[in-house]
């Protein structure tokens, strides 16, 4: 069937920006899509609010949209660009509902545009489990028993019919916020009336519950002639109950026989037929029951996913691609496979190793949030692994999550988790993100396999794997390190157990273990992701490590260069380092180079096999990464390595590598621990004649407290090497500090804890730039934080160009980021933080290497600073390169932040120096006003143009706020207030109401929240006394909906967004044309 | 206990013995099914073959004696993989495959390197080997394998096909509710079939029972005449083992039931015998078809059928008559999958449309055949 010859322009939809539940996997999926749509011809627009991916850069688009992902704005862009049709399945949950909302409202009709890829009827089938149940029913395919409550009475006759446990899922949110899994009346009520008011259309699913059940997924494939292949069946270790996006999953599907999968695969077939999938990837979920065999369907996804891109990923069957040219009208078979050339697409994968995904929790940043898990996903970040088998996969997963000690299941008591209390069988029955970690404390402490079973669930075969690990470990611990033979030493290689943990087992150091590998001759091999089994000889240099005995690697002798990529996403690193390692990737691969990447995040671009000419999909460690180095050098090229790009976790290995002999590009490792080291680069500046706000190192508490002395309080505290502001707190008098030192950070003369003097009401700039060997520097661009200093710069709006910093503080910043780049001798990406306070411009920090907000200031200016980055590091000048200038943007642009609040309930929503955020999204507009309101938008928060503002604010901000409430007051809005800040404005000349606040009597202000008699909020923390009053409050404005704004620079921004929005329609335009608007001017 | 797999090529691989212990000689092949493991074991065109499993872990879901077998007892000649499991996790299963191998006699041996193995057995051909277990030198073994008889000529079929002619009875063996698939279209009376056993797997009959079909399963060397004299609506030629060209008595007999007029269906190895009866070649192909994942081309509809496959020969297409069509083709390679008289009611495919391990695609193949029947004796169910 030749391609449908209707579509020339196509619409692709993005995810948005990363929150939980939807990270990575959509621009690696709309990144293929948009690449398979282009290599046929087509013109592809695209809509995106999230400026970290690949799939907004311009050159993988004909025009792209970083606009809001609302449906006025979509149809901005569709009237503009007039395309044939959208493609809504690329875009997790956030395109469908897009598309819905644009197909309630006629513009499909309107605009006559076609949807391919899936139809509003399958998408409604699919997301509507009442109509869900009734096409299963129709079709013969069993689903848990269910029904709808749209009030919790009605709730409460289903529970009385089902019985507990029952499942709670609120219709139409993503990723199952607000579910939850209830085991008795008090959970329930507060379960379902949450759902109630959380579903957008206060809607909740009562469901029979099939908790305990073996959980599996197929993903599969459907082409408009009806040919149906299923690209891998996965199956949860942890049964039915805990969202798949936080289990722990394997490929393929291990506990199934063939008459059980089977039957399972005519039901997918069904499904899919029957829910209207014309053609496309989707992902279908199913129980079964181990003791009878039972099988449920429990839903289906019509559209590309996390667990397509983990499929993908897992077999080397590119499933959005594919997907893509199918929706073009092309059919499977005529689609070759990338990786064997000569076979067709119309095939199922068959594999012939293990994948283990593994998720990343950040409960750590949130420490109110409960941990348990249930229906709703809570994890940030996965890491996949590869072994030969299980046990293999299975360690190699643990030790990619990058969770320290606590990565390893033996040997001393890991990091940052406390002992827990509660008896070991609860914590085997409720799960949560430590559950792993009690199996194998019961399996030390001698559980069988049936009693874990029972307590668990967890699949028999499962267990006594687990228990084949831990008897490894006894015997590799009563070897002890004289008595380990080659013999065993192999085994436990075999069977997964890195260098480091052995080293734990054994009480020795890494290095010994590692030597004692080399001196057995143990090294891994590295075997191919082929799709087949190598049935077929394969193309692609897809590798994993193993230890086998054929080594299928292949390495030539081209010069290579080596990217550490991020691995596991988590806050504080995610997507944005994606982004530079495949952009070093790219520049390198024009370079002429071979390039190689080592990662282990199956949702990202960087572990697709396109994006590099050889990957290695292996955990970052020091072992491992090692080794791969060595497998690539025994072809005789030169091998260098970069550790820039991938955030902190190559930074970790850079010295490691360098000390092993490994050549690393770009700015010398000693360069990055010098702009680490505080003291070294605290001389560097007083050399440089920069000033720095005071500060200290401390070992313990008494020099902490010494120093705040010194330099008084408040003070910015946080470990040394840290990302995201991990365990950073801004603390006002000796009290605090003593409670951060004793209860946050475990100090130490290695581990020493930075004491920094905090500048109230800074401003703060962020600078990122590019140099060369040569000494040439050149500004990206000078990042203006909306917030005032204290809020992690990840979670702070940003502009650029700066709108309030006077011209001649702006050639100081420009002075000290060249001076400091040359004084690092920096080569590659620089970013450094400023804050300026009165007249100075101090220095706060200086990373030299990819920052988070590389990317947003790739997309604003058009140069993309992280290739041209690559360059340089490979010796090209920016002269060379034609960068001559400081960059410059036509228009303004904003980044926002998104946070996962909504997922833990009963966490703040305040902001502070600690990052909190998963993404972000990029507003762009002629003005501040105009690019902050899209910004806004695109980050959910959806600004009102009138209506009433309630404003409470702390006495600092009393005489701040004033000329705000004024300008909002012109603009048309009702202020009304708490007592102490009516009072203040009252006094000046300002018409206020006085609500109360809900410790003070009814009505108060969450009841006017609930009632929608406020629109916008202005809220300032009040200190500890009323700080459980102000949560409560800024809960309830999250959960409706309502913009709380918690800074009063936020707020002043939030004024000029208004006025933006009632002055002018918004309007959308393509990055190209902003880009071509800045080499105009230049 | 360790045990040893070496081949005729000198190339040998040390492993632990899983199951019965000894020294087993065999074609060593490798199969790409990811489920299914009993169901192979099982099917008696495995006979003389050493199966290497590509899926890593092997045995979990142990095995389900009665239900999940194609034959009575394993047919393998040896069993290959990298993982073997410990325990049977399953709520069918009847005990562990490690017991299920000592039981019925089968060695086996795991831990191996069987992705270097398969790659060795893709680009230098299916050979001979031999697993020994216990202490053992590796070269004996590798004599062993150089002395084995070769699959090419030998009739492995008398080895394997029934002794005696008998009657299928649907309620004898059928598999646990919910597993079987709903036919597309039953039968409108009982049909009989005569079937020649060349090494039948059980789920053929269990297909042919769901279809309506009453069958009256014949050894392979039952003269054609004895089956024809029940008068069958139809004749059905059964998968097996080896080499079809030393089949000449099986041949001959296709020859003479083909004459006969009536519907003729068959698969596997009764497909390439129908093949060579309706006048056309076969030949080895370098390391066969064996897996669950194949895509096939029904050449009249255009629709892709995924499959399951087992088979070391094949059709030579340049030698297919004129008046014989191919009605299906491999995608992987363009192998010759099914073929059709083009006015006599004989038909016949390559691979298992009767699945058990695999998809269950091509379960419409056996309701072709049906109708065939039916329009023969004026019931069609379409009329």
């Amino acid at each position: 069937m030749p391609r449908r010859t209707d579509i020339q322009r196509v619409l692709v939809i993005g995810s948005g920006p990363i929150v939980i539940g939807q990270a990575c996997e959509f621009d690696y999926s709309g990144t293929q899509a948009c690449k398979a749509l282009r290599s046929e011809g087509l013109d592809v627009v695209l809509m995106n609010s999230n400026p970290a991916t690949i799939m907004t850069d311009p050159d993988v688009a004909d025009r792209t949209y970083v606009e809001p992902l609302t449906w006025e704005y979509a149809r901005s862009v569709m009237e503009k660009e007039k395309p044939d049709a959208l493609l809504p399945t690329v875009g997790g949950q956030t395109a469908l509902n897009l598309a819905i909302e644009l197909g309630d409202r006629g513009v499909f009709e309107e605009l006559d545009v076609k949807l391919i890829g899936a139809s509003l009827d399958a998408i409604r089938i699919a997301e509507d489990r009442l109509e869900f149940r009734g096409a299963m029913e129709s079709i013969g395919v069993e689903v848990p028993d269910s029904a709808y409550a749209r009030s919790f009475d009605e709730a409460v006759e289903l529970v009385d019919r089902f019985g507990f446990p029952v499942v709670i899922r609120p219709s139409f949110t993503l990723g199952g916020v607000g579910g939850g899994i209830a085991y008795n009346m008090e959970e329930f009520r507060d379960l379902s009336r949450r759902g109630i008011e959380l579903s957008p259309v206060h809607e909740v699913l009562i469901e029979e519950s099939v908790i305990g059940w073996k959980e599996f997924e197929l993903e599969v494939m459907r082409d408009g002639a009806d040919n149906f292949v299923v690209i891998c069946p996965i199956e949860n270790i942890d049964p039915m109950g805990v969202h798949t996006g936080d289990s722990i999953t394997v490929a393929p599907a291990l506990t199934l026989t063939d008459k059980e999968y089977q039957r399972m695969r005519d039901a997918a077939r069904r499904i899919i037929n029957r829910v209207g999938v014309e053609t496309g990837g989707s992902n279908i979920q199913f129980a079964v029951d181990p003791d009878t065999g039972r099988m449920v369907a429990i839903e289906m996804n019509p559209r590309v996913s996390r667990s397509s891109a983990l499929a993908s990923k897992a077999t080397g069957f590119p499933i959005a691609k594919i997907a893509a040219k199918l929706a073009l009208g092309y059919r499977l078979d005529e689609i070759p496979n990338d990786i064997t050339r000569l076979t067709p697409a119309s095939f199922e994968p068959t594999i012939d190793y293990v994948v283990v995904k593994v998720p990343r929790w950040t409960f750590e940043k949130f420490p109110r949030a409960e941990r348990t898990l249930t229906t709703q996903m809570k994890s940030v970040g996965e890491a996949m692994a590869i072994g030969r088998t299980f046990k293999e996969a299975f360690l190699k997963g643990m030790r990619s999550l990058e969770i320290g000690r606590s990565g390893l299941l033996f040997g001393g008591a890991p990091e940052g988790v406390e002992s827990e209390p509660g008896e070991l069988r609860r914590r085997l029955a409720l799960p949560t993100d430590r559950r792993m970690w009690a199996v194998f404390e019961a399996l030390v402490a001698g559980w069988s396999v049936e009693e874990l079973y029972e307590a668990s669930r967890i699949d028999r075969w499962f267990l006594t794997q687990f228990a084949g690990i831990v008897e490894l470990y006894r015997r590799a611990s009563a070897a002890g390190p004289d008595g380990l033979s080659k013999e065993l030493l192999l085994e436990l290689k075999r069977a997964g157990f890195g260098d480091e943990q052995l080293a734990a087992i054994l009480g020795v150091d890494a290095t010994a273990v590692a030597a004692r590998r080399s001196d057995a001759g143990l090294r891994p091999v590295y075997k191919r992701i082929d799709t087949c089994a190598a049935e077929f000889e394969s193309f692609t240099p897809y590798l994993y490590g193993t230890y086998e005995l054929e080594c299928e690697a292949e390495p030539n002798d081209r010069p290579k260069v080596v990217i550490l990529g991020s691995g596991p996403n988590r806050i504080g690193q995610g997507i944005e380092f994606d982004y530079c390692c495949c952009h070093a990737a790219f520049a390198l691969r024009e370079e002429g180079y071979e390039t190689v990447m080592i990662n282990c995040n199956p949702e990202t671009v960087s572990t697709d096999y396109d994006t590099v000419d050889r990957l290695y999909f292996e955990p970052l460690t020091q072992e491992d990464v090692q080794a791969v180095i060595g497998r690539e050098r025994s072809a005789g090229g030169e091998v260098s390595c970069i550790v820039q790009f991938g955030g902190q976790t190559p930074l970790k290995l850079a010295l490691g590598l360098q000390s092993a002999g490994v050549a690393i590009i770009g700015t010398s490792p000693d360069s990055i621990d010098l702009a680490e080291d505080r003291e070294r680069f605290a001389r560097l500046l007083g050399e440089l004649g920069i000033p720095q706000a005071p500060h200290g190192l401390a070992a313990s508490r008494e020099e902490a407290r010494g120093i705040a002395e010194e330099i008084g309080y408040p003070v910015l505290v946080r470990p040394s090497y840290v990302l995201g502001g991990r365990a950073m707190a801004i603390v006002y008098d000796p009290g605090a500090l003593d409670r951060y030192m004793t209860e946050a950070v475990d100090a130490s003369p290695q581990h020493p804890i930075l004491v920094d003097k905090f500048l109230e009401d800074a401003f703060e700039i962020d600078v990122d730039a590019v140099a060369d060997r040569t000494g040439a520097v050149v500004i990206g661009g000078i990042m203006e934080h909306i917030e005032e200093a204290g809020i992690h710069s990840g979670d702070s709006f940003c502009v650029v160009p700066p709108y309030l910093v006077p011209e001649r503080q702006v050639a100081v910043i420009r002075d000290y980021t060249r001076r400091i780049a040359r004084a690092l001798k920096v080569v590659g990406l620089l970013n450094i933080q400023f804050a300026i306070k009165g007249d100075t411009v101090y220095l706060i920090e200086v990373n030299p290497r990819a920052s988070r907000t590389v990317p947003y200031l790739s997309k604003a200016t058009g140069v993309p600073l992280a290739k041209v980055a690559a360059r340089l590091m490979v010796g090209r000048t920016l002269a060379e390169l034609g960068l001559t200038a400081d960059l410059e943007v036509s228009g303004v642009f904003v980044k926002g932040p998104v946070f996962p609040f909504v997922r833990f309930p009963g966490v703040d929503t305040i902001l502070g120096p600690e990052m909190k955020s998963t993404g972000e999204v990029m507003g762009g507009g002629e003005n501040f006003g105009t690019a902050f309101a899209k910004a806004q938008l695109s980050a959910g928060q959806r600004l009102p143009d009138r209506g009433r503002a309630f404003i409470s604010v702390n006495d600092e901000d009393k005489r701040n706020v004033v000329s705000i409430a004024r300008d909002l007051a012109g603009l048309g809005f009702e202020i009304v207030a708490s007592r102490g800040t009516a009072a203040y404005l009252r006094a000046h000349g300002l018409d206020v109401e006085v609500v109360y606040k809900i410790n003070e009597g009814r009505p108060h202000v969450g009841d006017r929240l609930v009632d929608r008699q406020i629109d916008l909020i202005i809220n300032t923390p009040l200190g500890r006394e009323s700080y459980f009053d102000d949560l409560t409050m800024r809960r309830v404005a999250m959960l409706y909906g309502i913009p709380c704004v918690t800074t009063l620079t936020g707020a002043a921004a939030a004024v000029s967004a208004i006025r933006a929005l009632r002055a002018e329609k918004p309007t959308v335009r393509p990055l190209q044309e902003y880009h071509a608007g800045v080499a105009a001017r230049g | 206990m360790k045990a040893v797999l070496a081949l005729e090529n000198g190339t040998w691989y040390a492993g632990r013995a899983v199951g019965a212990t000894g020294v087993t000689a065999g074609e060593v092949v490798f199969n790409t099914s990811m489920t299914g493991y009993q169901e192979i074991l099982t099917d008696p065109s495995y006979a003389g073959q050493i199966v290497t499993m590509t899926c890593p872990q092997i045995g979990n879901y142990g095995v389900a004696e009665a239900e999940d077998r194609e034959s009575a007892a394993p047919r393998v000649a040896g069993f290959v993989m990298r993982a073997d499991s410990p325990i049977a996790s399953n709520w069918r299963a009847t005990g562990t495959l490690h017991d299920y191998l000592a039981a019925h006699g089968v060695v086996g041996i795991s831990g191996i390197d069987t992705r270097a193995l398969t790659r060795l057995l893709r680009s230098a051909g299916v050979m001979r080997g031999v697993i020994g277990t216990g202490r053992i030198e590796p070269e004996e073994l590798v004599a062993q394998a150089q002395a084995a008889p070769r699959m090419e000529g030998s009739d492995l079929v008398r080895s394997v096909t029934c002794a005696a002619p008998f009657d299928w009875c649907a309620g004898d063996d059928t598999p646990a509710a919910g597993f079987g698939v709903e036919p597309a279209q039953r039968a409108t009376r009982p049909l009989r079939v005569a079937a020649y056993d060349l090494g039948m797997k059980r789920n053929i009959l269990r297909r042919l029972a769901a279809h309506g079909c009453d069958v009256r399963v014949f050894p392979a060397t039952a003269p054609a005449s004895d089956l024809l004299a029940m008068r069958p609506d139809g004749v059905f030629f059964s998968n097996g083992p080896g080499d079809p060209a030393p089949l000449d008595y099986v041949v001959r007999n296709a020859r003479e039931v083909i004459d006969g007029g009536g519907p003729v269906f068959g698969i596997c190895l009764g497909h390439q015998v129908l093949g060579l009866a309706l006048g056309a070649r076969t030949y080895k192909l370098k390391f066969g078809h064996r897996g669950a994942n194949h895509p096939v081309r029904n050449v009249a509809t255009e629709r892709i059928e995924i499959t399951s496959q087992n088979h070391g020969f094949a059709v030579d297409p340049d030698s297919v008559p004129d008046d014989v069509e191919v009605t299906h083709v491999n995608l992987y390679d363009g192998t010759i999958e099914g073929l059709r008289h083009a006015r006599l009611p004989v038909s016949c495919v390559q691979y298992h449309p009767e699945a058990s391990p695999g998809p269950h695609d091509a379960d419409y193949l056996f309701s072709g055949f049906i109708e065939a029947m039916e329009r023969r004796t004026g019931h069609s169910a379409r009329a």
